[in-house]
Parts: C-alpha cells; sequence; structure tokens
C-alpha cells in the first residue's frame, strides 16, 4: 500500500518554519512584472521509512526535502517550472524558465490565477507536534512489533513481505501576486504489513495497515489483525464459474470506485468531452441511496485540507444527491471556462506539476446497515476484498469497468467459500445505478476518498 | 563529473567512520521537459530541474539511507552521518577499495540533445499530431498530445571501489483520442518512448502515431462487450510483452524470491514455462525504453537470459540480493531517482521468435480473442495472479478476426499462463515505453514479443 501524502520532493533547507516557507512564496510573487500574473507554490517535507524483516532493521530511510513550483500567466499563456531547491539562485531561475515557458503555450482568455473569493477557510488542526519528538527507535520497534503480532496471529502466517513503519511531515505556502496567500502544514504516519499465508499452489496474501496524523492514532493490532484475516481467509480459494451476481465491496475497494468517478466528475473533463455525466446536471444518475460528498473541510477526513492547491478556501460540495447529479468540481480555469466560479478543488501532486482539478475527501454519506446485514440482504453474492488491475481495466471515458479480484463468496446471507483470480466487470454507469445497500461503517483511508461496504447488483464475475 | 572525486572519497570514509559493511554514493542531475496540448490548446510548457545525492550504508542485513539535494562536501557529510546512524554501525575494521572507473558501453549515441532544440520546435510536434488526430475523422471529439525528454546524469561509487557514470537520454510522444458516437465515448492512444534524443522523430513520424491512436478509438465506437470467462488469447507481437512482465518477470527479481514472495522461489533449473518460451531481459538494448550503461549500483547493464527454452536458468539482481548468496549482479539495481534506494528492476523484457506464421495462428484459432494492444498490467508475486488490460481486441471467430471488443481486463496465474502458451510466431516487436510501479518507485522499462497464443485466460468482460 502506499500512503498518498502530498510529499514535497528532493532539497534540504534545515530549519525553516511555516513562515519562512510563506516569505519565500511573497518574495517570488512580488518579482511578478507588469501585465503578469506569478504564484509560487512551496513545499517541504521529512519523511522516515522503517522496513523491518524476520526481527531485524532491513532498511532505514531518513530525509528532509523541499521545491518550489512556479507558475507564470502573462498576454493569456501560461508557463510552469520546478525545481527540488530553495536556493535564491536555482528560485530566480525556475521563475526565468516559468517565463520562457509562457512563451510557446496558447492563447486562452480564460486563463488567470486564482483571486481571493471572500470564502473563509476553515481552522484544521492536521499537524501532531509529538510525530517529530517520537524517537526513532520507538518506530523501529513498532514495525517489529506488528511483524510479530502478524506472525502471531496464525500459524498459517509463512512470511511477511514486508512490515513497515512510515511517517512524513508537510509544509507548504502558495501566494500569487493576485492577492492569494495560503500556508498548511499536516503530518501522517502510518504501520503496515503484508503477509503471506499457505504454502506451494495455495499461497495467499493480505494487507492491514493503520494510518494517523500522529503515533496516538496509531492501531497496531487492527493493522495485525486485517492482514491475518485477508491472508488467511483466501486459503483454499477457488477459481468459480463466470456469472452475474450482486458483489459486496469492502471500504477500501468502495473507496477505488469513488476516486476513479472523481474523474468522470471534474469540471475540466466535462469541459473537454471527457466525461460520462457531461450535460446530465439534474438528472438522476446513481441509485437514491447514494449522496456523494466531497469534503476536505471534514477534520476526520484523511486528506484535509484548509485550503486548494491555488491557496482558496477549500469547501464542501455535494456532487451526487440522493443520486441526482448536482454539480461538478471546478478550479480557477475551468470555472472561469465553464462561467461559474471555483469550488476550491484545485490540485496539485506537489511542486513538480502545475494545479489541475480534483477531489480531496469524497464519500458516501454512510446508510444504516452494518455489513453483515448486508451479507444477509444479498443472500448470494461475492464479497470484493481486493482489486487490481485499476489503471489498466477501467476506462473513466467510455465507462468500462474490468477488474481482477479477491474474495470471498456470500451464500445463504453469510460469508461462504473464498475464491481468487476473477475479474468483476460492469460499466461505471451501471454500477452506480446499480446500489442496492450502502453500510454504515464509514472508514477513513489515506486516500481522496473515505471507504464503506457497498453492494451494487448485477455485476458480471468472469472465472472458469 | 557532478562530484569531485576526492570528495567522494572523503564522504565515503565519513559514512563507514563508525562502521558498516559498505558505502555508497548515488548523486543524481536530471533535467526535464514536458509539453501538453489538450482540447486544441497548447496547455503547458514545463521544465524542471533535480539534482541530489543518496547515501546508502550497510550494516550487516540493515541498510541505512538519507538523501540531500546539497552536493558541497558539508551537505554530502551530513547525510553520509545520517546514513551510517540508520544503519546503526557498530565500529571495526572497514576495507575500503581504491575507486576504479568502470567501462560500459552506451546503450546508444545520442544524437541530437534535448536542450540544444527550440522550444517552439518541440510545440510544433504537438500541434502537427493534433491536426492529424482529428483529420483521422468526423467522430473525433477530443484530442491530447504529449512530448517529454528528460536527461539524466548520474554518479555512484562506493566502498568496494567502484566509480561509474551514465548519462541518460530519453524522449517520448503520446496521442490519446476520444471518438464520440452512438455508443458513447471512447478511446484511442499510443505512445513512443526510446532512449534517445529528439532524433526520435527521425525515426517516429508522428502523424502517423496520432491517426493510429485516433482510429483505435473510432474502431472501437462499434466494439461489443467483451466475452466473461476463458477463452483462447492470441497476442500480436509488440503488444503483449507486459504479460511477461507480470506472469514472470516480477516473480524473478532476486529481492522477492529471497523473501520467499515469488512463486518461482526454488526453481532454477526447473521447466516453469512452455518450452517454446525463452525471456531476456536486457539493458545494453538500445535505443529501447529500458536501456541503461550502467544500473543506479554503477554495474554494467547486461543481457541476462532468465528462461531457456522454457527452463527458469537464472533471476534478476542487484548487489544487496547478489552480495548475500556470494555472486555477482546481473545490472538489475536501479531506483527512481537519488531520494530513493535501488532495488531489483527489470529493464527490457522479451520473449524470443519462435517459428509459426503469426497469420496461420489466427487461423488455427476457431474461437478465441485477439488482443493488438495492452494497457497495463499488475501481479501479486506470491500467489502468482497477474492481470493485464486489453485497449484493442477483437474477437476471433472461425480461424478469422472478426469484432472490435470493449475494453476489459484478463486475469491469469503466471506458471500457468507460461505453461500454456502452445505457439510462438516468427515475427517480433518491441512494445510501447513503459514505468514499472514496485514499492512505490516507477522507472522506464521496456518489453516484447512475437505473435503467440495462451490456450486459455480469462477474460473480464460483461457479455454472456
Amino acid at each position: 500500500m502506499t500512503v498518498t501524502e502530498d510529499r514535497s520532493g528532493p532539497g534540504r533547507s534545515g530549519g525553516a518554519t511555516p513562515e519562512s516557507l510563506l516569505d519565500l512564496a511573497r518574495q517570488v510573487a512580488g518579482w511578478a512584472r507588469d501585465g503578469e500574473q506569478v504564484e509560487a507554490y512551496v513545499a517541504r517535507g521529512r519523511d522516515t521509512e522503517i522496513r523491518v524483516f524476520e526481527g531485524e532493521v532491513e532498511s532505514l530511510s531518513s530525509a528532509e526535502s523541499a521545491g518550489i513550483g512556479i507558475r507564470v500567466v502573462a498576454g493569456s499563456r501560461q508557463g510552469f517550472a520546478y525545481a527540488g531547491s530553495l536556493d535564491a539562485d536555482v528560485v530566480a531561475e525556475t521563475l526565468a524558465d516559468a517565463r520562457d515557458n509562457a512563451g510557446f503555450a496558447s492563447e486562452d482568455p480564460y486563463l488567470g490565477l486564482a483571486v481571493p473569493d471572500g470564502v473563509a477557510a476553515v481552522s484544521l488542526d492536521l499537524w501532531r507536534d509529538d510525530l517529530a519528538t517520537y524517537p526513532t527507535q520507538r518506530k523501529i520497534e513498532q514495525a517489529i512489533a506488528l511483524e510479530h503480532a502478524v506472525r502471531a496471529g496464525d500459524r498459517r502466517i509463512r512470511q511477511l513481505r514486508a512490515s513497515e513503519w512510515g511517517d512524513a511531515s508537510v509544509e507548504s505556502a502558495v501566494v500569487t501576486s493576485t492577492g492569494i496567500e495560503a500556508s498548511s502544514r499536516r503530518t501522517a504516519c502510518y504501520l503496515s504489513a503484508e503477509a503471506i499465508a499457505g504454502g506451494g499452489d495455495d499461497t495467499q496474501t493480505g494487507s492491514g495497515y493503520s494510518v494517523g496524523r500522529g503515533p496516538a492514532d496509531l492501531d497496531l493490532e487492527r493493522a495485525a489483525s486485517d492482514a491475518v484475516l485477508r491472508a488467511t481467509r483466501l486459503l483454499g480459494a477457488v477459481k468459480p464459474r463466470s456469472g452475474r451476481l450482486t458483489a459486496v465491496l469492502e471500504p477500501r475497494i468502495t473507496a477505488a470506485l469513488l476516486s476513479i468517478l472523481a474523474g468522470t466528475l471534474d469540471g475540466e473533463s466535462v469541459l473537454k468531452g471527457r466525461s460520462l455525466f457531461a450535460e446530465r446536471v439534474g438528472e438522476a444518475v446513481a441509485a437514491p441511496q447514494i449522496t456523494l460528498v466531497d469534503d476536505p473541510t471534514d477534520a476526520e477526513a484523511y486528506s484535509a485540507a484548509t485550503h486548494d492547491a491555488e491557496g482558496l478556501a477549500t469547501r464542501r460540495n455535494v456532487l451526487i444527491d440522493g443520486g441526482v447529479l448536482r454539480m461538478f468540481l471546478y478550479n480557477t480555469y475551468a470555472a472561469r471556462r465553464a462561467g461559474t466560479v471555483s469550488t476550491g478543488s484545485a490540485v496539485r501532486a506537489g511542486y513538480r506539476g502545475a494545479p489541475g482539478t480534483g477531489a480531496r475527501a469524497l464519500t458516501l454519506v454512510p446508510g444504516s446497515l452494518r455489513p453483515e446485514q448486508i451479507y444477509a440482504q444479498v443472500g448470494e453474492g461475492l464479497l470484493v476484498q481486493s482489486v487490481s488491475g485499476l489503471h489498466s481495466g477501467v476506462n473513466p471515458v467510455s465507462g468500462d469497468f474490468s477488474v481482477g479480484a479477491e474474495g470471498v463468496l456470500i451464500s445463504g446471507g453469510e460469508l461462504a467459500g473464498p475464491v481468487r483470480e476473477i475479474t468483476i466487470a460492469s460499466t461505471i454507469q451501471r454500477m452506480l445505478s446499480g446500489v442496492v445497500a450502502v453500510g454504515d461503517d464509514l472508514e477513513r483511508l489515506p486516500s481522496s476518498a473515505s471507504g464503506l461496504t457497498l453492494a451494487i447488483s448485477d455485476i458480471s464475475m468472469s472465472g472458469q | 563529473m557532478l562530484i569531485d572525486e576526492a570528495v567522494i572519497d572523503g564522504v565515503l570514509g565519513a559514512a563507514l567512520r563508525s562502521g558498516g559493511d559498505f558505502a555508497e554514493v548515488f548523486a543524481e542531475d536530471r533535467r526535464a521537459t514536458g509539453a501538453r496540448l489538450d482540447d486544441g490548446r497548447v496547455e503547458d510548457l514545463a521544465s524542471g530541474r533535480e539534482r541530489g545525492a543518496g547515501i546508502r550504508v550497510v550494516f550487516g542485513d540493515t541498510t541505512g539511507f538519507a538523501h540531500t539535494s546539497d552536493l558541497s562536501e558539508a551537505g554530502l557529510r551530513a547525510a553520509a552521518e545520517a546514513a551510517a546512524a540508520a544503519a546503526r554501525g557498530g565500529g571495526g575494521g572497514v576495507k575500503r577499495a581504491e575507486l576504479r572507473r568502470v567501462d560500459a558501453a552506451a546503450p546508444t549515441a545520442v544524437a541530437v540533445f534535448p536542450e540544444t532544440v527550440a522550444k517552439a520546435t518541440k510545440v510544433e510536434l504537438l500541434r502537427r499530431a493534433d491536426e492529424a488526430a482529428r483529420r483521422a475523422g468526423g467522430s473525433i471529439r477530443q484530442v491530447s498530445v504529449v512530448y517529454g525528454d528528460s536527461r539524466r546524469r548520474i554518479l555512484v561509487a562506493n566502498s568496494e571501489g567502484v566509480l561509474a557514470g551514465d548519462d541518460q537520454v530519453k524522449t517520448r510522444f503520446a496521442v490519446s483520442a476520444v471518438a464520440s458516437g452512438d455508443t458513447g465515448l471512447q478511446t484511442g492512444r499510443e505512445s513512443v518512448g526510446a532512449t534517445l534524443g529528439f532524433e526520435l522523430f527521425d525515426r517516429v513520424d508522428v502523424e502517423d502515431l496520432a491517426a493510429a491512436a485516433s482510429l483505435r478509438a473510432i474502431t472501437k465506437l462499434n466494439a461489443r462487450p467483451a466475452p466473461s470467462g476463458r477463452v483462447p488469447v492470441v497476442i500480436k507481437q509488440g503488444s503483449g510483452g507486459v504479460l511477461f512482465h507480470e506472469a514472470c518477470g516480477h516473480g524473478l527479481e532476486a529481492d522477492l524470491v529471497a523473501k520467499d514472495s515469488s512463486v518461482f522461489a526454488g526453481k532454477v533449473g526447473e521447466l516453469v514455462a512452455s518450452p517454446l518460451v525463452t525471456l531476456v531481459d536486457d539493458g545494453t538494448m538500445g535505443p529501447e525504453w529500458g536501456a541503461i550503461a550502467i544500473d543506479d549500483e554503477g554495474h554494467p547493464a547486461q543481457r541476462n537470459v532468465l528462461i531457456q527454452d522454457g527452463v527458469l536458468t537464472d533471476y534478476m539482481w542487484d548487489w544487496l540480493r547478489a552480495r548475500q548468496k556470494g555472486r555477482v549482479g546481473s545490472g538489475n539495481g536501479r531506483r527512481e531517482s537519488y531520494q530513493h534506494l535501488p532495488m531489483v528492476r527489470m529493464t527490457n523484457t522479451y520473449v524470443l521468435a519462435g517459428e509459426e506464421d503469426p497469420e496461420e495462428i489466427i487461423r488455427q484459432t476457431p474461437y478465441g480473442v485477439y488482443v493488438a494492444q495492452l494497457g497495463g498490467g499488475q501481479v501479486n508475486t506470491a500467489s502468482g495472479d497477474f492481470v493485464f488490460g486489453m485497449t484493442e481486441a477483437y474477437l476471433i471467430e472461425d480461424g478469422r478476426i472478426t469484432e472490435p471488443l470493449r475494453d476489459a481486463n484478463l486475469i491469469g496465474n503466471g506458471p500457468e499462463v507460461l505453461r500454456n502458451i502452445d505457439v510462438v510466431g516468427h515475427d517480433f516487436a518491441m512494445g510501447s515505453p513503459g514505468t514499472c510501479g514496485k514499492d512505490g518507485q516507477g522507472v522506464p522499462v521496456g518489453d516484447g514479443q512475437p505473435t503467440l497464443r495462451v490456450t486459455g485466460l480469462t477474460v473480464g468482460g460483461t457479455a454472456r
């Protein structure tokens, strides 16, 4: 698994404070010439990754890094440049590159940086001071304890591919010559394990993890028991016959589905004719139980944020309400082009890229059923525990959805035998309409989406 | 040289001052340019620079790692001390060999370095491709074109005396088209990438590439849902190397083998595939996408035969795993950047041509799926189950290619699929450039194969 933290890149600049990042961003934005807009995004991160294997530290990496991304809009053209260093000469060269690059882009009257829109940012506490002082030795002990707990969890656990501790702290600031100023900081840490159970032709794997903002949030037992359960319950899995059935997605899988869905609800995709939901605002696109919200202001969401990547305040956006499509997500550019206002949904992949549009903290509004009640309601179906090939078998433009899967059949309303080497397939459109139950088990995940148990009818399962 | 030899010597000394078995300095200077045309406009020209060094200290089975963007002697020494502290060296006599330069032939002689080409010339390629893609048919609604080049200069030095460098220039170009029809939206993509400079475009006509992408999208407008279930699959030359990358490539990486995380562990000398299969990983194969002069540990690239006539001959190795087995490496120690630890990675992985006429393979297939382009894939090396996506495929009926099929994933089990290859064509082609992801690190890889048939793979479509 990976923790999708907005990690800043390379560079070393010890001892700086958030104020100094803001100062640097201010300085660069202040270099804007007449008729030119300049945006500076500055980020610095520190991270640690510890892998243990058979009770010993296999590797321990620790580093600080920093970088800057500069966007210039001049004469209705945009240029971008980045560098993995905050050294003064490198920053000056990066601005010069961004300026030069703008000269080769197409003119577009809708281009322009964000301007303050009067929306106040929420106050979020995403930083834990105790992470910085948490001793390396304790981190190592936790990773080793996790490995022990997984091995002790079931005698059929043969090996662990990895047991890991990871943590990161990131500070960033964005300032524009158009009056935007924002800074933020966040910490995150995780414990994760991947267990291997069984042997020979019957080898199965399962992963477990726990994430949080600080060490106190981590639940080692939960990470261990998840890895053990997931690996062992697949032992003896068979490849079933092909057929159509109701698939019950575990929270992790639902979150992955929501992340894909987000790509189709992004205003830029809509404008460019790449969204299967274009022109469908106001129509029913999903079952009535579906209310989909992108809410980065929710402090409980792993990827909560006070500001978007352009420095505008984040806000709660209801995308689908009771099955009816209500809106798309916009950054400043896409909003201007669509004749609307930004929804505070600019995102960027660290300092190396200019802002695009995207969801940050998606979630379905939970239903009232516990997972076991959903299995009972479904009667006959498939509980999907893991999927593979999300990048290769899902086409968010056409809506075709086909992924490899592993899981446990549901029979007589209860979990029955495990299955493997299958695919599940449908289209995004049909899956949304085919939702028959929404769980009450909201799970915060290290991703731009939270998950819960979700049952979807009429899925094609391919096996024998 | 990125760093003076005297400085390297001092840094290696600092890294081993408190003990340790091995120390390494990996320095990198990477410059990249990317340009994107979308929706008829050159949206963005972006350029970036990353420069820094990663320092590794190994003590027993523990690796300590730290990185810095400060290439001054002080900066490097600070990172060396951090890496040494992480490895927790226990003192004692450390042997260091005198640095000696590693000779390794460059896989290609770059003719036109990207920084010598005007930005306007690069942008012009985008426009030509956009126009050609739109000319290909009235149903083309949207086109995006991406150009990218990078120049990565690396230096590796270690306490065993290795001193090596490489200057890796890579250039890529990709076109994605969206077609619209009664059945909704469809997509087509074509990409090319090579370890070459701008002379890539003497070999590749971007207009032909664009037309092919559009044609693929248009063809799929008439596509029917793919079958659901197990069917014979014929894979066109150069389209399905990713099958071998996933079905066995990852499983032959010595780090996964050492952790008992591969179905191919302990099988050297055994028949693991159809005798028709000879699989090679070849980092020397210029100008392919995965070509290198040295790997990221200073080991010269090699041509390694992994499977000979169906018999597993060897795994792929990095320094760490080779040392544990008391053998030499194989030139497969690679890393994404100076911020990452190296691990065992593929380079260009391909299956050698066989003897059958490719047309005859189709004629001899009464019913099945013909795959003309594959997308990415994913594998669970411990169980051997893997998926890969098909982005252009057709039904084979009565020995003839008939209707186009919608996108879907295919799923199989590596060892089983390798055994079930029953015919291999006398043609051969390398495929599209790929980025292989492992433990969060991406590296450029190539793959290739002749036309071949697998007697049964599970196709994850929705057709009953």
